[in-house]
């Protein structure tokens, strides 16, 4: 691998993100800029008023979903290079959401590679994480603590379709708050659709139907708002963000059970907060081993590590020989322990 | 285990009363009775005794799991309970071995005490292979010590009583008095065959809510026994075969308070008394922070025997001549407890009937309690003299009618994250006043807010910590609560030189910034 000490970062933070300085682009900037290359299509990561967007193109859908109609946004297959002023561009999957990429640029024989969010865990609503080799690793870090580890997520579709046949039996549906985009519809996959029907709320609704046109199979839904006042939705299972469990919407349900199902729910804590009935420990982030599988994949020898708590993670690094340190960008979740944060950040 | 671990993680996921109750009564039908009695006490909350230091079981967890003190630390941090953190930790592989809950408790975790401490690491580590997960949560809080399963005693004794066809509350009676788990005790306990409190057993206490309308509302102010509301502890006093003293709590006293046990073997056999148990000051009462010194120590020495005297104000007597009382009315068991305290041969300057407190009418009573604090009591008691004592918890004839607080303005200077439902949460704060120009903190407090305004305190904390301190974070001092307590003495706890008793937070002052906060000066005023 290449000395690099001389010369300055290929990709550094400034006021508007991260910033490629050879290339001249930003990557998921947070304040207006002339270029800018998405990740994925969560508010934290595509902000509006940029003057151009690359994206994944299986991601083109809900990025041109979440963008004012004259955004300027253009599709970028997995694998295919771009080059933009000198500077090899190409994108790979992320493993996060539908057309989540990981960003590896490469200047001059310098591979670095800017993760966005992303997991190890099998989706069927999207293409695997692809191992990159990189001299530097730009990773997140959400739950960088090793007391974050996911269950299978075979084991999580069937403690979902429990949770759901005891509330059918008891004749009430059963509401899961989640994620309105990628969570909800990676449930949708996880879950048996022949317990019974399957009900949306309207965000959740609006980005599934994004995620049909976009290709990806899903067992049939119903919209919540297309269906009368005193629709029955006994034996139901009802997808929803997890802010609208407890609001006004939700009280046409009454005193159906409600969980959430998030990396946060692992902690008794976190659970308790949010007062739902059960926590689903279904995270779209990659868990504490997923995180040092995959930075150990890219060989890096430095790690930059982002949004989380990543104090703890850099230590181990460290121990490992790694060059590891903290970014501070302003990608969602202050703070690893924010339950809120990942829970109520997609609207 | 199994079944014990399935029990206690399904009260645990639900937060609704009516599932609590249905899977507890489930257990409770068909659970061998070694097991139940085991569960039964420990879901009205008692507690194994250390089977392991907590250092050693974090040691055997680092080891288990691989990884440094610095990185267990953080995952306790964000975590926020040590069973939970040290559960989430362990490898995967750990598969249940079948044994009962009383086999595991009796033969596992009890044998864990008399081991030296890297029997005891190796020990832990062998014990958490015979537990999956889940299981191992379950396991690690019998051997860090309390469950705390959000299940009331109340709740436990319902599902038991579903399950018995017995009533709560002569389950309640049955429990009191130090109950110990075992097959016999359990086969006692579930008797169908009727029974009443004895030997050291006490009566379920009665208990008095919070007033919260004029007195008027109440009646005539003559059906009413005024009484002072005394802040010490409410404790039963019983002299049958010998004498014991139980506070509401159901923990026994016998130990820590000699002078008053000696004092109650001068009573009759067949007495039980209700009252609270306080320190003379002169003819008066001390303080509540004299009461903590002699709760403070297990057995108190012939010193502080001698300058911290208990005295026992009886304001009831539940068991007369070895009869019970509770159904009779509340002004003829005062009469036979004053005639029974007076009597000559009793002489018992250590058990005294409390005061009565005289009003004709309610604005006079009102003038009483404004009294109440230069007797060192709260406030006053209103008791129906027609009430019974009872057994079950009826509501109505006994009202607690306490003085406003105090309350000052102070200043959020310091912010830990809690435990439980707050684990990950800055939710216990530091309160401070001015003086000479600085803040200085006087209290604790982490009870008052709503879980919305907590998160928004949170989110403060984390914006605007200034330094960290372990867990404990200095925060700009730009939040003002308004800070309620009970009393307030000397002290050097805080660096304010003064400490309250129960402050919690009344409101958050949004409309005042950290300038406009009180002074030391003010809280000193109220020392009086």
């Amino acid at each position: 691998m290449n000395a690099r000490t001389h010369t300055p970062p290929l990709i550094r933070l400034d006021a508007q993100g991260l910033y490629c300085t050879a290339g001249d682009f930003w990557i998921d900037p947070w304040r207006p800029v002339p270029r800018a290359v998405v990740t994925h299509a969560h508010a934290d990561h595509l902000r509006q008023g940029h003057g151009q967007y690359t994206v994944a193109r299986p991601g083109l859908g809900l990025a041109r979903a979440r963008l004012p109609d004259d955004a300027s946004v253009t599709g970028l297959d997995y694998g295919e290079a771009l080059q933009i002023n000198g500077v090899r561009v190409s994108l790979h999957p992320a493993g996060h959401v539908l057309g989540s990429a990981q960003v590896r640029v490469e200047h001059r024989g310098e591979v670095w590679v800017v993760s966005g969010d992303y997991k190890l865990a099998a989706d069927a609503t999207c293409a695997p994480f692809e191992p990159l080799r990189c001299h530097t690793f730009i990773s997140e870090c959400t739950f960088g603590l090793p007391v974050y580890r996911w269950p299978e997520p075979s084991v999580i579709g069937a403690r979902i379709n429990t949770l759901w046949r005891e509330a059918a039996a008891e004749g009430v549906p059963l509401l899961v708050g989640a994620y309105a985009l990628g969570k909800a519809q990676r449930i949708l996959s996880l879950i048996d659709p022949t317990i019974g029907p399957i009900g949306l709320h309207g965000a959740v609704d609006a980005l599934t139907t994004v995620y049909r046109e976009s290709g990806v199979t899903l067992p049939a839904t119903l919209p919540v708002a297309g269906q009368a006042r005193g629709h029955d939705w006994a034996g139901a299972l009802i997808i929803a963000p997890p802010s609208a469990l407890n609001g006004t919407w939700a009280r046409r349900f009454g005193a159906a059970p409600r969980v959430v199902a998030s990396g946060w729910m692992t902690v008794r804590g976190a659970r308790r907060r949010r007062g739902v009935d059960a926590g689903v420990v279904l995270s779209d982030h990659a868990d504490w081993d997923g995180l040092l599988t995959a930075i150990d994949a890219t060989g890096a020898q430095q790690v930059l590590l982002t949004h989380g708590h990543t104090a703890p993670l850099v230590r181990v690094l460290q121990q490992r020989g790694i060059d590891a340190g903290t970014l501070r960008t302003e990608f969602a979740g202050e703070d690893g322990s924010d339950a809120e944060a990942e829970a109520d950040a997609s609207p | 285990m199994k079944r014990f671990a399935a029990l206690y993680l399904a009260l645990d996921a639900s937060n609704r009363s009516s599932r609590k109750l249905a899977a507890l009564a489930d257990y409770f039908a068909d659970a061998e009775p070694a097991d139940a009695a085991w569960a039964l006490w420990l879901l009205c909350g008692e507690r194994l005794r250390h089977p392991v230091p907590t250092r050693v079981l974090k040691l055997a967890a680092m080891r288990v799991s691989g990884i440094d003190e610095v990185l267990f630390a953080d995952c306790y941090e964000a975590v926020g309970d040590l069973a939970e953190t040290i559960a989430l930790l362990l490898p995967d592989g750990g598969a249940d071995d079948g044994l009962s809950l009383a086999a595991w408790i009796e033969q596992r975790i009890q044998a864990l005490r008399g081991l030296d401490p890297d029997a005891q690491v190796q020990a832990l580590a062998a014990l958490w292979r015979c537990v999956d997960r889940g299981d191992a949560f379950v396991l690690n809080k019998l051997l860090t010590g309390g469950l705390r399963v959000g299940v009331s005693r109340g709740l436990a004794l319902r599902g038991l009583a579903q399950a018995t066809g017995l009533a709560a509350e002569v389950l309640a009676a049955r429990l009191a008095g130090g109950w110990r788990p075992g097959v016999e005790a359990w086969q006692t306990l579930v008797s169908p065959a009727p029974s009443r409190p004895t030997g050291a057993q006490p009566y379920p206490f009665r208990l008095a809510h919070p007033l919260e309308q004029p007195p008027e509302a109440l009646g005539a102010a003559g059906d009413w026994l005024l009484d002072w509301k005394w802040d010490g502890i409410r404790g039963q006093l019983l002299r049958r075969e010998s004498a014991h003293l139980w506070s509401r709590g159901d923990e026994s006293l016998d130990a820590g308070f000699p002078d008053l046990i000696d004092a109650a073997l001068a009573l009759p056999p067949g007495t039980v008394l209700d009252g609270e148990v306080l320190v003379a000051d002169g003819d008066g009462v001390a303080p509540f922070s004299a009461l903590q010194r002699r709760l403070g120590r297990k057995t108190p020495g012939k010193a502080l025997l001698a300058s911290h005297p208990a005295i026992f104000l009886a304001f009831d007597l539940l068991e007369h001549g070895g009869d019970d009382w509770r159904e009779r009315p509340l002004w003829q068991r005062r009469e036979a407890l004053e005639a029974l305290l007076a009597a000559p041969d009793g002489g018992l300057a250590r058990i005294r009937p409390t005061p009565t407190v005289s009003a004709a009418d309610w604005d006079a009573a009102v003038d009483q309690r404004q009294a109440a604090r230069q007797l060192r009591a709260e406030g006053l008691m209103l008791k129906r003299r027609e009430s019974v004592y009872g057994s079950g918890r009826p509501r109505g004839d006994w009202w607690k009618w306490k003085l406003d607080p105090y309350t000052v303005d102070a200043v959020l200077v310091y912010a830990q994250a809690g435990h439980g439902r707050r684990a990950g949460l800055f939710s216990d704060y530091t309160f401070a006043v001015w003086h000479d120009g600085q803040l200085l903190p006087f209290a604790k407090a982490y009870s008052g807010l709503t879980d919305a305004e907590m998160r928004e305190v949170d989110r403060f904390v984390r914006r605007n910590t200034l330094e960290t301190f372990g867990p404990v974070r200095s925060v700009r001092p730009e939040l003002v609560f308004e800070v309620g307590f009970e009393g307030i003495v000397e002290s050097n706890r805080h660096k304010a030189g003064l400490a309250v008793r129960f402050p919690r937070m009344l409101r958050w002052r949004q409309d005042k910034s950290a300038a406009d906060a009180d002074t030391l000066d003010a809280l000193r005023c109220l020392l009086g």
